[in-house]
């Protein structure tokens, strides 16, 4: 033996390679029958131990009032917010002093999805949103302007479990 | 040309073909069997997409590979490398040239308008080549097959595919000899290595895996290991040699590669099938030993083909069952376990067919029986009292180990 090598001492019961092949056969044949564990996942998004959070963080949503304009008032609070400067607001006002945005783009390729923007938002208007299907074929087209953002109709994200706000 | 020369000429013809191709599909069939199955061990799907139950995957890999770049090393001598896969390719689709896969087709005599007329010269015989060499022709091509992989591994001059040349070089001299040696009681019992001679005398008597038990064993591990498969796949070794002897290849030279794998694989299984499991004989009848018919070779190529694809499942199976021998390991076995047990085992087998001749015991079903039982007793003694520790030098606390 040219270097030290480890000699396992093994009990008798295991030194077998014919009762070891036989044992290790009839494990790997019973696998063949088990219950496969592969989500199928364009066609099955979920399955009963598995489903995404209600807290996933992923494309933006803006949310509208009953007229259908966005909620937002152009406050300015996400783009101040936001760690990773991917918010571009330009604000209006219209005859009645009402801010609104004349702007609101979001550069998804910037965002780090931490859902500041969700949280500071006076208004309820900007979320993160319950999605991760946002495959373009063309980078330009993940900058999402206002009325890209206010037409997604994917979910919300719940930023904190409301039966468990302390995250206990 | 005679009708009868003609008649000759186009069995061989379709013969050629529908083997050939059967064995392309097959590989093919083989590969996505080997991919799911891989899967369903692991509690995984495998591949399920490309048509039905992902049965086209083989076809999209190989449009694929087509379609990716060939690479070639800048220090590679380059008409090796080229060579090399042909050289694997070739003798591992040759090797089933001579392994009969039905029962004989029945003597045909028809006219076609422009050709004239076919006559068969008795009953076809349903196997390529039925070469007066039998087996060893198969022995022989594979041990040609090697060439492919230490070419491979030596024109790719890069040494992760050298070192994997030079196992499978080693390897292969190491379980040819194991293997050759299983085969000789098969030639004791038989007096003939034709197939259809064998495949006969296990129709007169019992399969051949009852008095050969121990053979089989031999046999089986050998092609295991000739085969280059887990748990002997020294040659490629990607834990340790990235790829092994394919390394340096891509695209349609590494994918000739891994058909000719597969090739071997199907042929050393249909070997199997015909040495120790009656070939194409339908076991508990005797009805597909009469005359020959069409239905007949229909379902006995069908019964083979069942026999091969359980070896070949085997095969996978134990893939995942067993973890890779280590080198010196691999080594040990062949020249210190089985080469010493298969030259045993001849003894043993010549000894007992003598004394069944010399007792006047005439060849059948109880001969084949009393062999099963010598079988019975030498596996028990392997299996059972020398079992791993003593042959291997093994690790029962207080012995020596004998691995040097």
């Amino acid at each position: 033996m040219a270097i030290g090598v480890k000699i396992m001492q093994r009990p008798e019961g295991q030194l077998s390679y014919v009762r070891a092949t036989v044992k290790g056969l009839a494990l790997t044949v019973s696998h063949l029958f088990q219950r496969k564990v592969t989500m199928q996942y364009p066609e099955q998004k979920e399955t009963a131990d598995w489903k995404l959070s209600d807290r996933w963080r992923g494309t933006h949503r803006m949310l509208t009032d009953e007229q259908g304009r966005a909620k937002c008032v152009a406050c300015g609070l996400c783009p101040q917010v936001c760690p990773a400067n991917c918010i571009k607001l330009v604000a209006g006002e219209d005859e009645e002093g009402n801010r609104y945005p004349l702007i609101y783009d979001i550069d998804e390729f910037r965002c780090v999805f931490c859902g500041y923007c969700q949280e500071v938002c006076p208004e309820e208007a900007i979320h993160v949103g319950v999605d991760y299907e946002n495959a373009e074929y063309q980078r330009e087209r993940f900058v999402y302007d206002l009325e890209r953002l206010c037409s997604q109709t994917h979910p919300v994200s719940t930023l904190w479990d409301p039966a468990d706000p302390k995250g206990e | 040309m005679t009708p009868e020369f003609k008649g000759l000429l186009l069995a061989a013809v379709v013969k050629i073909v529908v083997v050939f191709s059967v064995i392309n599909v097959g590989v093919m069939l083989i590969i996505w069997q080997e991919r799911r199955q891989s899967a369903f061990v692991q509690d995984r799907r495998g591949p399920n997409r490309v048509g039905p139950f992902g049965l086209l995957q083989s076809v999209a890999d190989g449009v694929k590979n087509f379609m990716k770049e060939e690479t070639y090393p800048a220090a590679a001598d380059r008409i090796l490398f080229l060579l090399a896969p042909v050289m694997a390719f070739i003798p591992a689709m040759l090797g089933f040239a001579v392994i009969p896969f039905a029962s004989p087709w029945p003597g045909f005599d028809f006219a076609m308008p422009v050709l004239g007329r076919f006559v068969s010269a008795g009953v076809v015989p349903m196997v390529m080549a039925d070469l007066p060499v039998g087996f060893l022709f198969v022995l022989a091509i594979t041990s040609i097959g090697v060439y492919g992989i230490v070419l491979a591994g030596w024109s790719s001059n890069s040494k992760y595919a050298f070192l994997g040349g030079l196992r499978a070089g080693a390897q292969m001299i190491s379980y040819e000899i194991a293997m050759g040696m299983s085969l000789i009681a098969v030639i004791i019992l038989v007096g003939n290595v034709t197939l259809s001679e064998v495949i006969g005398r296990q129709q007169d008597s019992m399969w051949f895996i009852f008095p050969l038990l121990i053979g089989f064993f031999i046999f089986m591990v050998s092609a295991f290991a000739e085969t280059n498969r887990l748990p002997f796949d020294l040659p490629e070794t990607e834990s340790e040699l990235v790829a092994g002897y394919h390394t340096e290849y891509s695209s349609m030279k590494f994918s000739m590669f891994f058909i000719a794998e597969y090739s071997n694989m199907i042929t050393a299984s249909a070997l199997m099938a015909a040495l120790f499991f009656g070939g194409w004989d339908i076991p508990f009848t005797t009805w597909d030993e009469g005359d020959p018919s069409v239905v007949k070779s229909l379902v006995t190529m069908v019964v083979f083909g069942l026999k091969t694809w359980l070896f070949l499942s085997l095969f996978i199976q134990i893939r995942w069952t067993l973890p890779r021998f280590r080198f010196d390991q691999l080594m040990h076995l062949g020249w210190k376990f089985l080469l010493p047990l298969a030259l045993g085992y001849i003894m043993m087998i010549a000894t007992t067919v003598w004394a069944l001749d010399a007792l006047g015991v005439a060849f059948g079903i109880r001969y084949a029986l009393v062999l099963f039982g010598a079988n019975i007793v030498l596996s028990y003694g392997l299996f059972w009292v020398l079992d791993r520790d003593r042959l291997f030098g093994g690790s029962r606390p207080g012995n020596k180990r004998r691995i040097a």
